[in-house]
């Protein structure tokens, strides 16, 4: 057993124990007077030294020169030279804490591969200065996480055990008691499958069965708040920005009720709805309809803010992207539509599978996309430019349901079979070989969703409710003033208000949610060309050179021609050489992709 | 196996009482605060709505004058204490915080020209049309005794402006020259003049405190060194400039009030090209005055409006107009930039907030913290077409705006005309002339 150091004292490494021993005690006035004082206390220093071999040292390989800069700046916070206090003792932890590169990397907003076209000296001096402050910035958000209260969940095998052969049972066996009231079975065999949708607090939980039965509930107490037979059959629900509304798709038209179950309206705008989506932001309830119309609902309003058309037949399989409230259709061609209200036609298209397709799902962080297909398959796309398919996995049923958590993990409901991929990390994708868990329902999945800020997994099946365990699927840590579990009927009500006045736009949903800070370079370019056709000449133009003249007597006019000669060919070598490199890269754009060459590639110019 | 479910203890997220705040635990990570950019947007534009709505800058009017105010002064010691020349003589010291006046002297016969506190606050100076420069001491004659300036010059010529130097016991006035005189002499110290031409205005360089800057009716600008007997050099421009101030946290550059609408803004070392000219009036600008942080000034125009224009900008940002207001004299930004007076043709002295919108008096922490980040927010998002069309919109009077536009028609009509002399003349013969140089006729030394 370690001995308890006393309460006044300042817990001494043992070197330097070592040398206060030997050392006859000093006042703190005595100090400056002896002029050993900066001799006699060689202890200090080094632990200086193993403090900082102490901290996290930086991956050598990535130390890349703005990397360099990041970790200069903490470097600069540091107050200069080793300070010491009055009692002589020394800060251990000298300077601000250390941040790690990947975890500022993750707070930066500035893209600096996108560069501003010739920016005057004004500018670029207050994008410099711009720049440095989004760096310092993002070194203070990251150093912010050492407040973060929790810790992830997780869920681990001992060495060689596979933890998809891991029962529920044994989680809720493992778990506390507050984690294992959290696992339970709603048995409701008798209104047939159920859709089920949590708030985006994920306090509340709601669910709607095919035969008309909708109710809803604080799933945590498992307090019911509102139970109602709608006597029609209920094809989705979903929650509104909060828990006080609800919006049902009946088999005829759309119903929107409170939380005690009262209707409130009756949408018939709206008419055989299959899927509901709602974008909190936007205020927008987007609609996919038997009839083949993705119809944007403004429930700030109550206006249809656009009703678009996707001639595809009929939708049955809707998703949205949480980080651009772009919406994806799945169609039964196999292709996936984006879909924006601001226009008439398709952001993007993608083909996806040989068959239909069954399920589409988002990461929140909106850069994976998992799609499962009638041909058996999930697929992961990425969605970050390039559409292009990561991994692949055949299934043998192929997964009718999918969704993903807030750490990236991807759940597939297969027939009553549950299972669950995790990825490495939060942002990177969940590797489809071997499953997280597993888990088989007593009934056939009919919708699926993880709960936020919760390690829970939400099934809707024909035998009822599952709440599933699934550790680490949830983010730990919440943001108060954006979705905030515990909250109370006030602050929701402050936090409603808050969030009407900064409402979105619909017309702002666009696949780069960013595109609004940048600049918009196509217009400045041509307002300059405007300016110049108007003005009549180029404002900007720099003057050609034109040489000073010199000392006396060296400025004779040959020589004049001379200078002014050679600066005009160096901007001509200059702009000669700027081509010569663009060539080369042109033709091998042009060369044919295919690996066999073709007859006609002939004729490909 | 091991296993750790999140699990979290609600007494750490959930207030104790009702009497404590409610616990609001921050995740700065990006992913959990989606659409920042719209939604940073959204708040910017809210902003500027609420800006404009808000925007009420017209405080109080001090009335009282029997005519004109033809000059305003501010006391360097006092707030609160402003003084005010009219062109019926009479001199006014008003209290700004009651609103009211606090001592009426009838100095001049005739226009009180000029007038101006000396830098300790203590007595001012006024110039009247009488000839006569006096002296007067700021608190008003005790019971019993007469109103009576502490000093009388009686001068040969009209005096038609006065300004005291910054730190010493040394002033300057202006008429047919420029006069430096020690407060204790009855004589002028030097006399300086370039050319017979009467000088409406003279001022000292806040920084430089030796130099003056005077404008003459001969539409030229001249500046002085106190040490030395002549003049520096001078400016010649277009038309005639009717005052100048200084930067009072640059030391070269000054401003010029000019009859051609305009005004120019100078750096003392190169006074061939204006640094930017100030364009928005649509009359004669007759005063000028800096804001103490020296990045702003006001104007006071012909045209019964008065403007602010930043230091780089070449267009207004603020425009201040009333019914009532007539042509604008006089002009003066208070010392702790928050204010502005004007005084008119018709008797009044108004005052404005410098920022229309401010909310005034004690604010608290978070409407501090609100407002502040509703400026970077605005700053942020200035240049979206949206935002940029609500911030710039002003209201202007019937008169100002049909001015506008004609001036816009008549200055097409001769960029026209100037690109079609372009167009057909010999290439390179004629050049196009910057709206900088175009003014500005002749620098002499």
């Amino acid at each position: 057993m370690e001995t308890i150091p006393k309460p006044g004292s300042n817990v001494p490494p043992k070197k330097d124990r070592l040398q206060a021993k030997k050392k006859k005690p000093r006042r703190y006035w005595e100090q400056e007077t002896t002029g050993t004082a900066a001799g006699a206390s060689p202890g200090p220093p080094r632990k200086r030294k193993r403090n900082r071999e102490l901290r996290p040292q930086k991956p050598k390989k990535n130390d890349t020169s703005k990397k360099f800069r990041i970790s200069k700046k903490p470097r600069e916070l540091k107050s200069p030279g080793p300070q010491r206090s009055l009692s002589g003792a020394q800060d251990p932890f000298a300077g601000p804490a250390p941040v790690s590169v990947e975890v500022v990397q993750k707070y930066c907003r500035i893209d600096k591969s996108k560069e501003v076209p010739h920016p005057k000296t004004k500018t670029r001096s207050r994008l410099v200065a711009a720049e440095a402050q989004e760096e310092e910035t993002s070194v203070r958000a990251a150093r912010s996480e050492l407040l973060l209260a929790e810790e992830p969940g997780f869920l681990e095998g001992e060495d060689g055990e596979d933890t998809a052969k891991i029962r529920q049972a044994d989680i809720v066996e493992a778990v506390d008691i507050a984690s294992a009231a959290k696992h339970f079975d709603l048995n409701l065999r008798q209104f047939g499958p159920y859709r089920l949708n949590y708030s985006s607090t994920g306090r509340h939980l709601a669910f709607g069965g095919r035969r008309g039965h909708v109710a809803a509930l604080d799933w945590v107490t498992k307090k019911l708040t509102c139970e109602i037979n709608v006597m029609e059959a209920v094809r989705d629900v979903r929650f509104l920005h909060s828990e006080a509304l609800l919006a049902v798709a009946q088999s005829r038209w759309l119903h929107v009720y409170d939380n005690q179950g009262i209707e409130l309206h009756c949408v018939r705008r709206c008419d055989r709805v299959t899927r509901l989506e709602f974008l909190p932001f936007h205020f927008l309830l987007a609609t996919a309809s038997e009839t083949g119309f993705l119809a944007y609902l403004d429930v700030s309003v109550g206006r249809i803010v656009a009703a678009l058309n996707a001639r595809a037949g009929r939708l049955s399989v809707m998703t949205q992207n949480p980080r651009n409230a772009v919406i994806h259709l799945g169609h039964s061609n196999g292709t996936v539509s984006l879909w924006s209200p601001a226009m008439k036609e398709p952001l993007a298209k993608i083909l996806c599978h040989r068959g239909g397709v069954r399920a589409v799902a988002v990461d929140p962080t909106g850069t994976h996309m998992a799609t499962s297909g009638l041909d058996h398959q999930l697929k992961l796309f990425d969605l970050r430019g390039t559409f292009q398919p990561l991994s692949a996995r055949t299934l043998p049923q192929g997964a009718g349901h999918l969704a993903f958590s807030q750490r990236g993990l991807l759940a597939a409901g297969m027939g009553d079979v549950v299972n669950i991929w995790a990825g490495q990390g939060k942002a990177s994708p969940p590797s489809l070989e071997q499953p997280y868990l597993t888990h088989r329902l007593s009934g056939h999945v009919h919708g699926l969703q993880f709960c936020p800020y919760e390690d829970v997994l939400g099934v809707g099946h024909t035998g009822g409710i599952t709440s599933m365990l699934v550790p680490g699927a949830a983010e730990p840590n919440f943001d108060g003033l954006e979705s905030n579990p515990y909250r109370s009927r006030k602050q929701r009500q402050e936090w409603e208000v808050k969030a009407l006045l900064e409402k979105v736009p619909a017309e702002l949903i666009c696949l780069d949610p960013r595109a609004l800070a940048e600049v918009d370079v196509i217009s400045l370019e041509q307002a300059k060309k405007e300016r110049a056709e108007r003005l009549g000449y180029d404002p900007d133009a720099t003057a050609p050179f034109q040489p000073k003249p010199k000392q006396k007597g060296r400025s004779s006019t040959a020589s004049l021609v001379k200078r002014k000669r050679k600066v005009m060919d160096q901007e001509h070598r200059d702009k000669v050489r700027q081509s010569l490199e663009q060539q080369p890269q042109k033709q091998e754009k042009a060369k044919p992709t295919g690996a066999r060459p073709s007859a006609l590639d002939r004729f490909v110019r | 196996m091991k296993v750790k479910m999140l699990s979290r203890n609600p007494d750490h997220y959930v207030r104790e009482t009702k009497l404590d705040l409610h616990r609001v635990p921050r995740n700065y990570d990006p992913t959990l605060h989606p659409f920042e950019v719209p939604r940073e947007y959204i708040r910017a534009l809210n902003a500027t709505k609420l800006e404009r709505v808000f925007a009420k800058p017209f405080l109080a009017s001090l009335d009282g004058h029997r005519d004109g105010v033809n000059c305003l002064a501010k006391n360097p010691k006092s707030l609160a204490t402003v003084l005010s020349g009219a062109c019926d003589g009479e001199v006014k010291i008003w209290n700004l915080t009651r609103r009211k006046c606090i001592r009426t002297i009838q100095a001049h016969e005739g226009f009180v020209r000029g007038i101006c506190t000396r830098f300790c606050g203590t007595s001012f100076f006024t110039v009247g049309d009488d000839k006569t420069v006096k002296q007067w001491k700021m608190d008003g004659p005790s019971c019993g005794e007469e109103e009576e300036p502490l000093h009388t010059i009686l001068g040969k010529t009209v005096y038609t402006g006065i300004d005291h130097h910054w730190k010493e016991a040394v002033f300057a006035t202006c008429g047919q020259q420029v006069d430096i005189w020690d407060e204790q002499r009855t004589n002028p110290i030097c006399s300086m003049t370039w050319g017979y031409d009467s000088i409406s205005s003279v001022k000292f360089n806040p920084i430089e405190t030796f130099l003056l800057g005077s404008c003459a009716s001969d539409r030229n600008i001249v500046l002085y060194d106190m040490r030395q007997a002549t003049p520096l050099k001078k400016v010649i421009l277009d038309m005639r400039t009717n005052t100048i101030c200084w930067n009072p946290m640059e030391a070269f550059i000054f401003t010029a009030a000019n009859e051609d609408y305009n005004l120019y803004t100078f750096d003392m070392r190169a006074l061939d090209t204006p640094v930017m000219v100030h364009m928005d009036h649509v009359s004669a600008v007759l005063d000028v005055d800096y804001s103490p942080t020296g990045r702003e000034f006001v104007s006071a125009s012909f045209d019964k409006s008065i403007r602010i224009f930043p230091v780089d900008k070449s267009r207004s940002r603020e425009v201040y107009h009333t019914k009532r207001m007539q042509h604008v004299i006089c002009v003066k930004w208070t010392a702790d930039s928050k204010y502005i007076m004007c005084g008119s043709d018709e008797m009044n002295i108004r005052l404005w907030k410098a920022n229309a919108s401010e909310k005034l008096g004690v604010l608290t922490s978070r409407e501090k913290a609100a407002t502040d980040y509703n400026q970077k927010l605005k700053e942020k998002f200035q240049y979206h077409p949206h935002i940029k069309r609500i911030s710039r919109h002003r209201h202007l009077p019937k008169s100002i705006y049909s001015q506008i536009q004609e001036q816009r028609i008549m200055k097409e009509a001769r960029r026209r005309k100037e690109l079609n002399r372009i167009k057909h003349s010999k290439p390179g013969s004629v050049q196009m002339v910057s709206e900088k140089k175009k003014h500005i006729v002749a620098v002499v030394k």
